[in-house]
């Protein structure tokens, strides 16, 4: 029998506008191996707006970003995306980033990310990026055509970023996305993530190093206790 | 097939026919397995000939499900699985699509070199062609059956013995009715039809169930 990783509940009147989503958490508790990481957490984050988690080891910041993905049971509370197409469910409207890749090494960089680019962009996006130019904003251009498994860890890490690029999705959830990156790619990764809250799009990060978004909202976790 | 299914296909098929993937290592196993038995029991011919079918159906069996440890836990470590569930297609679809690539890349090979093994352990004409039908329609049954325990061992490190302690109790009908419709082509008290019938239901019932079993148990332990 499955457990029923309950969804968002969808607003009462959905206005289907581009550009309104809204991710709403209400009193959100979540319980891991029977400990209750997570309770009464209330934030709001609006289209455009970016939101840095930040906390100790072991605050729960990795727990509320697989949450909001619906990767982990809620025990209480509400997590709802609003405005957005109202038959779509959250997870299906998200991008989740933590310290695995979803790449397999014996595919080359390009065959991973034309998987990823089929698999989660459902229908055509005038935002999804072509993986040729997903793999120009990260500068794996030269390295379109190795194997996943040859490249340094910054390199995976960068096609991974470029995941986010190819398959349009509104949320981007990510879990500490600068791991193994040099000062280059973390400028054009920050570039990127402010293009993406341009496009209307929002961010939830976990993170111990700045991002370089100004304009963030902060949420600060309390020590694991 | 529609596009995130066929992608799922087409990446499938590449990894197990890469260096490292399942693709190859299945059917040299088979193919080991097979010669070694007459080494054990002895090479006459005879003895062969009557037990050369239920050999190459072990021998299936073990293959199948040595290929079958990494098919979900490959994905689990590397975080596609993850993203498996943040898709819009259902995760039984796509539990289904990997065991369809998975079978196409291990398990038509063995059905392929079936025929070449039966030649060596003595097997007729009619003998010969029953064992390959029934391994062309009971393979799919052993990797659909084996994603159950593959699923439920996603998060047992070196879960590959555990599986097989599972999964092989679940594949004795399937091994019955297939050896025993790969013996009766070459003649016998009971006419081919009845068991390789059983055999194609096990199967057809495989395809309907299992996804949704091995999908259960991927949610379930995916939390």
């Amino acid at each position: 029998m499955s457990i029923d990783v309950p969804g968002p509940v969808e607003p009462p009147v959905p206005p289907p506008v581009d550009g309104a989503l809204r991710l709403c958490v209400d009193n959100l508790g979540v319980l891991r191996g029977g400990r209750r990481v997570l309770d009464h957490l209330s934030f709001s984050l609006s289209a455009g707006q970016a939101l840095i988690v930040t906390g100790p080891n072991g605050a729960g910041k990795s727990t509320l970003l697989r949450a909001l993905a619906g990767l982990l049971p809620r025990a209480g509370g509400s997590i709802a995306l609003e405005g957005g197409p109202p038959d779509v469910e959250l997870p299906q409207q998200a991008h989740y980033l933590a310290h695995s890749d979803g790449m397999k090494a014996a595919l080359s960089v390009e065959e991973n990310l034309e998987f990823w680019s089929r698999y989660l962009a459902q229908e055509p996006d005038r935002r999804s990026r072509t993986v040729g130019a997903a793999l120009g904003v990260v500068g794996l251009s030269h390295v379109a055509g190795a194997s996943f498994g040859v490249l340094s860890a910054g390199q995976k890490r960068r096609a991974a970023l470029a995941r986010l690029l190819v398959a349009f999705r509104p949320l981007w959830l990510l879990d500490e996305p600068l791991t193994a990156l040099d000062r280059a790619s973390r400028e054009k990764f920050a570039l990127a993530m402010r293009d993406h809250c341009a496009l209307g799009g929002l961010i939830v990060a976990a993170t111990h190093e700045p991002l370089g978004l100004n304009e963030a909202k902060e949420l600060a976790l309390g020590s694991a206790g | 097939m529609s596009s995130p299914l066929a992608a799922l296909f087409l990446r499938e098929w590449r990894v197990a026919r890469r260096i490292g993937g399942s693709g190859a290592m299945g059917v040299v196993f088979f193919l080991t397995l097979v010669a070694i038995v007459p080494f054990a029991v002895g090479p006459d011919p005879n003895l062969l000939a009557r037990i050369g079918p239920a050999i190459l159906w072990i021998a299936a069996l073990l293959a199948t499900l040595l290929c079958l440890d990494r098919l979900f836990q490959a994905d689990a470590e590397d975080g596609s699985l993850d993203l498996f569930h943040l898709s819009e297609t259902p995760l039984e679809l796509a539990v289904l699509v990997k065991c369809a690539a998975h079978w196409a890349a291990t398990g038509l090979p063995l059905v392929i070199a079936a025929p070449f093994l039966a030649l060596m352990l003595q097997q007729e004409a009619m003998a010969l062609l029953g064992v390959v039908a029934t391994l062309l329609v009971g393979t799919p049954a052993l990797t659909l059956i084996g994603a159950i325990g593959a699923a439920a061992t996603v998060t047992v490190r070196r879960g590959g013995l555990l599986m097989a302690l599972l999964v092989l109790p679940l594949t004795i009908p399937v091994l019955i009715f297939g050896v025993s419709a790969a013996e009766a082509a070459s003649g016998g008290a009971v006419p081919f039809y009845a068991p390789f019938a059983i055999l194609c239901a096990i199967t057809l019932a495989a395809l309907a169930l299992c996804p949704f079993a091995a999908a259960a148990a991927l949610r379930y332990l995916g939390e």
